[in-house]
């Protein structure tokens, strides 16, 4: 009994504790407080309160909401996906656009270096021509002198050929006309 | 004396924690004795008591998490709207996969379930916290609304080929009145074992906690409680995070449970 009054003089929990042993007293009796049926009917009002609470609160604002935030989101990535494909597919004809004015450029870039090679191997095949008929005249030119020269040494020969002959004649004492010497040098020099 | 003192140094009340107590009055003592016939100072059945506050308590988290933790609609979601929309889509996938399409008429109502669940179960978790569903008034009240609504959904939908639920076609003719009967008993025991898992779990992990508990203090009293004080605090922590895995289990337990009954009351063939 002491401890009871020091229990009284001690903290409010204290009491608390025994005001819920006086109110668990029916259910000290059957053994555990979930048996103690005079609490059910209490129970099970708030349970039913509390339920329908929480499903309007659910049912009306919350999965509404939840469930448009998850379709958005679903819908947006959807939007995106599509956009960037659309992208991509521009990206791809960008790049045709490029190769094809690549293509086009170099074909053009061929063209005026095929153009400038044709254009430079006719001047050149001009002047070769022109080259070759100088070159081909002057060695007629050359060749003529030549023959030219040729035929006076030739002519100096038989010339220098007949005097000396008649000379030689005329200091061995012997007396020959020009007529039979140069006939004699002439058959002399064909020999 | 020494003994006398040994019984008030070590109090096993691991019960006294699931006891329902009015909010805002004391019962005085000896105003309620059924037996008697002395009842005006029991609980009445409006009164608002702890079992009251914890479930408002589960209402204002529900609300804060589902309607304030979305209330950015934002398409990349914060912490809070994260942690709901995975919540929705934990339990839609769950009646998705386990009643099927049709069954998504029913989301409200098991999302419902699962969230009170679930709340009560970790809100009972905190120190000196009233585990409402460790009650058998509350999960009997639950599992009772989970069988009528199959019931009643069953043959409504099906009507007369709701009996087929029982009536298992693919076993020899012979032993299918056995096998009705076995099956009848099974779904009139389903709300039993439905509601009772719940509490029974709630209720054995809390009680054993409150039985370590009570050992802890009694290195106060005795030399023994060097070694069996850190003991029992050990034991302690362990059972608290059994018990967090507990509460999220038994809750998700719940719902699938009453997400195959469902299919059943839905598509009764086998």
């Amino acid at each position: 009994m002491a401890n009871t009054t020091t229990e009284a003089a001690g903290a409010a929990t204290e009491a608390a504790g025994h005001a819920a042993e006086a109110a668990g007293h029916a259910a000290k009796s059957a053994g555990m407080p979930q048996l103690d049926f005079a609490t059910f009917p209490n129970q099970i009002f708030w349970l039913a309160v509390a339920l329908v609470i929480i499903y309007l609160i659910l049912s009306r604002v919350a999965l509404p909401r939840i469930g448009g935030i998850i379709a958005d989101r679903q819908g947006k990535i959807t939007n995106d996906i599509a956009a960037a494909e659309e992208l991509k597919a521009k990206a791809v004809e960008a790049e045709k656009v490029y190769q094809q004015a690549l293509v086009d450029a170099r074909g053009e870039a061929q063209r005026i270096v095929a153009e400038a090679q044709a254009e430079i191997q006719k001047d050149l095949d001009a002047a070769t021509a022109k080259a070759d008929a100088e070159i081909s005249a002057r060695t007629a030119e050359s060749t003529r002198r030549i023959e030219e020269i040729r035929a006076g040494a030739a002519r100096n020969v038989v010339e220098v050929a007949t005097e000396t002959a008649g000379a030689i004649v005329a200091a061995l004492g012997g007396k020959a006309d020009a007529k039979s010497v140069a006939s004699a040098v002439a058959a002399k020099l064909k020999g | 004396m020494a003994t006398e003192a040994h019984g008030e140094g070590l109090t096993f009340h691991p019960m006294d924690q699931f006891i329902v107590k009015p909010l805002f009055r004391d019962v005085a003592p000896g105003t309620c004795v059924p037996a008697d016939g002395i009842t005006e100072g029991c609980l009445k059945w409006y009164e608002p008591t702890n079992a009251t506050l914890w479930m408002g308590i589960a209402i204002l988290c529900i609300i804060g998490l589902f309607v304030l933790g979305t209330r950015g609609r934002a398409i990349i979601p914060s912490r809070l709207q994260s942690i709901a929309e995975l919540g929705y889509g934990f339990v839609h996938k769950m009646i998705e996969d386990v009643t099927g399409k049709d069954g998504l008429k029913f989301f409200p109502y098991v999302f419902t379930l699962f969230c009170f669940i679930v709340f009560s179960n970790f809100l009972g978790l905190i120190p000196g916290a009233l585990t409402t569903t460790s009650h058998v008034a509350v999960t009997g009240i639950l599992a009772v609304a989970v069988f009528l609504t199959v019931t009643i959904v069953g043959f409504v939908k099906n009507g007369v080929h709701f009996l087929e639920l029982f009536w298992v076609k693919s076993a020899p003719l012979a032993l299918r009145p056995v096998l009705a009967l076995i099956e009848l008993i099974s779904y009139f025991v389903r709300p039993v074992s439905h509601s009772v898992r719940l509490a029974g779990n709630m209720m054995a992990g809390h009680a054993v906690i409150k039985v370590f508990a009570a050992f802890a203090p009694l290195i106060l009293i005795s030399g023994v409680g060097i070694a069996v004080t850190p003991l029992s605090i050990l034991a302690i922590v362990a059972m608290y995070a059994l018990e967090i895995l507990v509460a999220f289990i038994q809750a998700y337990v719940f719902t699938i449970l009453t997400c195959v009954y469902l299919r059943d009351a839905l598509h009764p063939s086998h």
